[in-house]
């Protein structure tokens, strides 16, 4: 089918629309990589846009050598495996339990969960029960909290429903219960759903910042999110790197090329490369995140 | 009783259940429960229970308090300014994706754009501070290039520009993967319409007004009535951390209000009584949005 000149004409915008779109996306992300590659004081002379005018690996060298962000991560990683694994195990246990016909109190259970989804106390409230809980300045409040979600619970009770029944029929007559059914029958056919949520979930855990800005102090415990963003806001960075071991020193003593903003950018890259990392698996599952996404607000 | 040889019976089948349930009550039932401290005056001595009444008194303290007015003002002003450019800039992009005929374009523009969504706030807001910075950012080098500014300006310390920086970065963060539910809507349009469109003799924009448009009115309204119950929400994570003492007064808002005189000045009951205050507005709101909604016949209940 030939096109009119003025249908020709809109494509034409919107093809470059949408590229100026893919460019302010990237940008930033690609220019933040540049100076994290870039030595800090050739950067502060301004001007370092699309690619690396004074290529150094120094700033990655003192991000993976600080103590402090090491740390950090080892604390980001565990609190984003098991957080996801406890988390993901426990919902569908109950779940399982729920998409069950013959539950007793089935239907009240599920009102039960379903109130907290349109009203819920609000920060202050809940700040004061894990305080009174006793989880302030612990690992486990950036755990626990979110042990069983409800939405999860949703989706994998939706998913559960939707089995045949047959398949559970075989496993009873074998003699198996409940429990054995869900693990060895139910969980290894719910591959995807399984995948998905444990994405979303791990995703959330990584990014996470703000529970531990709320509830721990103790520096050790601190993930990488909320280290970042302290670094962010006041800089600490600098005095940080005082501290940090002898190598780093004598790279800043030698020729200062690292700063406090070159330093930062490596630390932001690193924090990011996870996510870029898991993005093309919770690509493929985003549909239904998404489904799960709109059913949330 | 009947019932409780039942549930005896299918202990194995309860314990699946009861515990998780006792999870939920103790996190999400506990705290509906201590939201009565908005009507108490706290006092970490005394502890929850023997703390005194106050009835309504935290509550007239925030209306009479001399931030209400300025709080007021940036929660709307920025929640209604997300409202009416972040609302519609997401169906702009699927109507835009949907014209695009070549898969591969399509697909790296759905990549590159739902990326930002699943970066936290801190990387975002690092990204923001490194664009808008007076010593190496971009858009500073950019407009000098252009010769629209002759010297670097410091964009995030500068309070007029506050919204329009936090409004921008919004809808970097979340325009593309908002698209995608109304790509969804968008492809579950009947194609005998477009096609009786063109012998018709419809054009590009003819058919995305008079049919898709139309198609996924129901998505569109559902998601309005949803964005009109959070116009209090003007922002939690972005504000927080973006603003700075020097931009305050256009940048503090109800949610960080809460945080801020709640958290870090440890006034529980004030800050409880003005995160209800805002609960209570916002299921109003949502309730007169989907009465409205009612009419047209696209509500949610």
């Amino acid at each position: 089918m030939k096109l009119s000149y003025g249908e020709r004409m809109s494509s034409g915008i919107i093809y470059f629309l949408l590229a100026l779109l893919v460019f302010v996306t990237f940008y930033p992300f690609w220019n933040s990589a540049v100076i994290s590659f870039n030595t800090g004081s050739d950067t502060s002379l301004g001007g370092v846009t699309f690619w690396p005018r004074d290529f150094t690996l120094d700033n990655y060298d003192v991000v993976f050598q600080d103590k402090r962000l090491n740390q950090a991560f080892l604390i980001s990683v565990l609190r984003t495996l098991s957080g996801t694994l406890l988390s993901i195990v426990m919902t569908a246990i109950f779940a399982y339990g729920m998409s069950k016909k013959e539950l007793v109190g089935r239907k009240y259970y599920m009102i039960f969960c379903i109130i907290p989804l349109y009203f819920d106390g609000g920060l202050i409230p809940s700040y004061m029960l894990v305080r009174s809980l006793g989880l302030m300045n612990s690992f486990w409040v950036m755990v626990i909290p979110g042990l069983i979600s409800i939405w999860n619970m949703i989706v994998f009770r939706t998913f559960f429903q939707q089995l045949p029944d047959s398949l559970e029929e075989s496993a009873k007559i074998d003699g198996c219960g409940y429990w054995k059914t869900l693990f060895r029958i139910v969980l290894p056919i719910s591959g995807p759903v399984v995948a998905t949520l444990a994405l979303f979930t791990a995703v959330a855990h990584w990014n996470d910042w703000f529970t531990a800005t709320l509830y721990i102090s103790n520096a050790k415990l601190l993930p990488i999110q909320t280290l970042l963003q302290q670094i962010l806001s006041s800089n600490i960075m600098s005095e940080q790197m005082m501290q940090t071991s002898s190598a780093a020193q004598s790279h800043m003593a030698s020729a200062r090329t690292i700063t406090t903003k070159s330093l930062t950018m490596a630390t932001m890259m690193v924090a990011t490369i996870p996510i870029i990392l898991v993005y093309p698996f919770v690509q493929k599952y985003f549909v239904k995140g998404v489904m799960v996404g709109s059913l949330k607000e | 009783m009947k019932t409780r040889r039942l549930i005896i019976r299918q202990w194995d089948l309860q314990l699946m259940v009861v515990p998780a349930l006792i999870f939920i009550f103790i996190f999400s039932y506990i705290p509906m429960y201590g939201i009565l401290i908005a009507f108490k005056e706290y006092d970490i001595f005394q502890g929850f229970s023997a703390s005194p009444w106050v009835g309504l008194d935290n509550f007239k303290e925030f209306l009479y308090a001399d931030e209400f007015k300025t709080i007021m003002r940036n929660t709307l002003g920025i929640s209604f300014l997300k409202l009416v450019l972040g609302f519609p800039a997401p169906i702009v992009l699927a109507l835009l994706l949907n014209e695009v005929k070549i898969p591969f374009f399509k697909r790296v523009v759905q990549t590159i754009s739902y990326l930002p969504h699943f970066l936290s706030w801190v990387i975002v807001s690092g990204f923001v501070v490194t664009m808008l910075s007076a010593d190496y950012g971009s858009l500073n080098i950019a407009l000098e290039k252009l010769n629209l500014i002759h010297e670097p300006v410091n964009w995030l310390t500068i309070p007029n520009y506050f919204w329009t920086i936090l409004i921008a970065t919004g809808l970097w963060k979340g325009v593309g993967f908002a698209s995608i539910v109304y790509l969804a809507a968008i492809s579950g349009v009947n194609p005998d319409l477009y096609e009786a469109a063109s012998i018709d003799g419809a054009g590009r924009f003819k058919k995305i007004y008079a049919i898709t448009l139309p198609c996924i009115m129901p998505v569109i309204s559902i998601f309005l009535i949803l964005a009109i119950g959070d116009l209090l929400s003007a922002g939690f994570e972005d504000i927080l951390l973006l603003q700075s003492d020097i931009v305050r007064d256009v940048s503090d808002v109800l949610d960080t209000y809460v945080y801020r005189v709640g958290i870090r000045n440890s006034l529980f009951s004030y800050a409880a009584a003005v995160g209800l205050f805002k609960a209570i507005i916002s299921v109003v709101l949502l309730t007169i949005a989907n009465s409205l909604a009612r009419r047209s016949g696209n509500s949610l209940w």
